[in-house]
């Protein structure tokens, strides 16, 4: 049983008035994230990364298809006990301080008051805003909102984390921050789905990857298999003593060949022909340096994905 | 039932908050004084003047204080996009909308109990009678609160906060000129607009049956029937507004 179950989930909106069109954002997205995973919801800004988040947590009904979270149908309100939820640009009531908030939003999750005592000053200390317990939000700067945001998606401590755009107004030390705290749920065994646009934050920590263009699911996979299985690997080669544009095969062969003096530089499509490659180079009395195999990014695969569907 | 209570309570914070809350509240403080001062510039009807300008400062303020913090309560929290975090718990939008409406009907209350126990204070050292008539018409006042309250949020389920405030000071409008609106639509020729004025006087709700002040003001009680029956007029107005406006809440998209 998985975590998330989203089965062709489509949302045409309705329009305001007869005379303008309805315009369809999602168009039967289906992806399950399994329990425990970190799993990266990316795409391009408008893809339907929120209006599928926002579907899945309730905020906005699907024209078509189910949503199931925890094993229940995702509409049943109990099963929010389980699910915390931090918004994209969130924006909080500024007249409550760190503390006040945080025991709204963790009597709301239904946690007992004796829990929440112990819970606030914890979760202040692990999104690094002890300081800041007592003072108002509309004293908070962008990123200790974002902080703060994130402690009352686990203020009652769930089984599921849903985070849009957790790392947007952090950063460095920020974004490295929410990843650590990303991976530590993990160890204790949440699911984390999140969206995002940045594909290094992806690359870094997620399990799975669902990569969403113009409303349509265009990727599913684990990292491994989204490397591998979708963009040629490239290898670098570095020789010394060769000149290496005077050897046929190699002009053949390399996508890029670079002199730099006594020593070549070329980058070849793949393995498949690199011990040819290697043999005419010592035939042609070169040595080798360095072979250097590069696989595909994950930004290669997302640019790639993505411009299919412009 | 925790849930609402939750938002009630937030609702309530919240709206002690807010400075103009005690803007209010001071200026109908002043208006009670002052009316002190006026009342004796009148021979023999001290406190006549006193009781009706206290009344009417604490209608005043309650119903502006119902409309537009009313009226702002849901559409702050879908603009700023609180109510994503809110809904994203376990409560139902119901939930959501009457927490809402308790936070400011507790609210409303606490701020007519501090005016009008003033008033009681400025009645008593004016050296006037305090009369029972005045209770009559305090509570009458606090239904009618609690009918504009329920107005604002029915408006503010499904539209903007200008087009919420524009109707909900209409329907106040209206309110309080049903009895005019029937005695035109009976004397109309135009099938139009009597059908049209017909309709307002139904839709509307009849808010000067809340309003007793005149005679509370000269110490005239009106009958327990009356006070009953209006009563249960405003609870149930209330009551059918926020149905309607829990269903739409139920169906919107955020």
């Amino acid at each position: 049983m998985d975590a998330i179950v989203i089965d062709k989930l489509s949302k045409t909106h309705r329009p305001a008035w007869p005379w303008q069109q309805a315009v369809t954002t999602l168009h039967e997205v289906s992806l399950s994230v399994g329990y425990g995973e970190i799993f990266g919801f990316l795409g391009p800004n408008g893809a339907g990364k929120t209006t599928t988040m926002k579907i899945v947590l309730g905020l906005m009904r699907a024209t078509t298809g189910t949503v199931e979270l925890l094993g229940r149908p995702a509409l049943d309100v109990d099963v929010h006990k389980s699910i915390g939820y931090l918004p994209e640009s969130p924006y909080f009531y500024d007249y409550l301080t760190a503390e006040e908030f945080l025991w709204f939003y963790g009597r709301l999750g239904q946690v007992n008051p004796s829990d929440l005592q112990q819970r606030i000053p914890t979760l202040l200390a692990q999104v690094g805003l002890t300081e800041a317990r007592y003072r108002p939000l509309r004293k908070f700067s962008k990123g200790m909102l974002q902080r703060i945001g994130l402690a009352q998606a686990l203020i009652h401590d769930p089984q599921l984390v849903m985070l849009d755009e957790p790392m947007s107004g952090l950063d460095p030390v920020g974004r490295k921050d929410v990843r650590d705290i990303i991976l530590g749920l993990r160890d204790q065994g949440k699911t984390i789905f999140f969206s995002t646009h940045i594909i290094s934050d992806v690359e870094m920590i997620c399990d799975r990857v669902g990569i969403l263009a113009k409303g349509r699911m265009v990727t599913v996979g684990s990292m491994d298999e989204l490397v591998n299985r979708n963009v040629a690997q490239s290898v670098e080669v570095i020789c010394e003593g060769i000149d290496g544009e005077s050897i046929p095969l190699v002009k053949e062969v390399a996508m890029r060949v670079l002199q730099r003096g006594n020593r070549c530089w070329m980058a070849l499509p793949g393995q498949q022909r690199l011990e040819e490659v290697l043999a005419a180079v010592r035939q042609a009395g070169g040595r080798l340096v360095s072979i250097i195999p590069h696989k595909g990014s994950l930004e290669e695969i997302f640019l790639e994905r993505t411009s299919q569907r412009t | 039932m925790h849930s609402l209570l939750v938002v009630a309570q937030n609702t309530f914070r919240e709206t002690l908050r807010d400075k103009i809350l005690y803007n209010l509240v001071f200026f109908a403080l002043l208006l009670i004084g002052a009316s002190v001062l006026l009342g004796t510039l009148t021979i023999g009807e001290q406190a006549r003047v006193v009781n009706d300008v206290g009344l009417a400062a604490i209608n005043l303020v309650g119903v502006i204080i119902a409309i537009f913090v009313g009226i702002g309560l849901v559409t702050k929290e879908i603009d700023r996009r609180t109510i994503y975090t809110i809904l994203a718990r376990p409560i139902t939008r119901t939930q959501f909308v009457m927490g809402k409406y308790c936070g400011l009907i507790f609210i409303g209350g606490l701020n007519i109990s501090i005016m009008f126990s003033m008033f009681l204070v400025t009645v008593w050292l004016s050296g006037s009678t305090i009369q029972g008539s005045l209770f009559q018409a305090v509570e009458l006042m606090l239904v009618e609160v609690l009918v504009m309250t329920a107005i604002a949020m029915f408006f503010s389920t499904f539209s903007s906060p200008t087009l919420s405030a524009i109707m909900t000071l209409g329907f106040y409008v209206i309110g309080h000129l049903t009895g005019d609106l029937k005695r035109i639509a009976e004397k109309s020729k135009d099938p139009i607009a009597e059908g049209i004025t017909t309709a307002l006087y139904y839709i509307c709700p009849n808010l000067e049956l809340f309003n007793i002040k005149g005679q509370a003001a000269s110490g005239i009680v009106v009958s327990v029937d009356y006070q009953l029956a209006t009563t249960f007029y405003g609870l149930l107005y209330a009551a059918l507004l926020l149905v309607a406006a829990c269903r739409i809440f139920e169906r919107r998209d955020f």
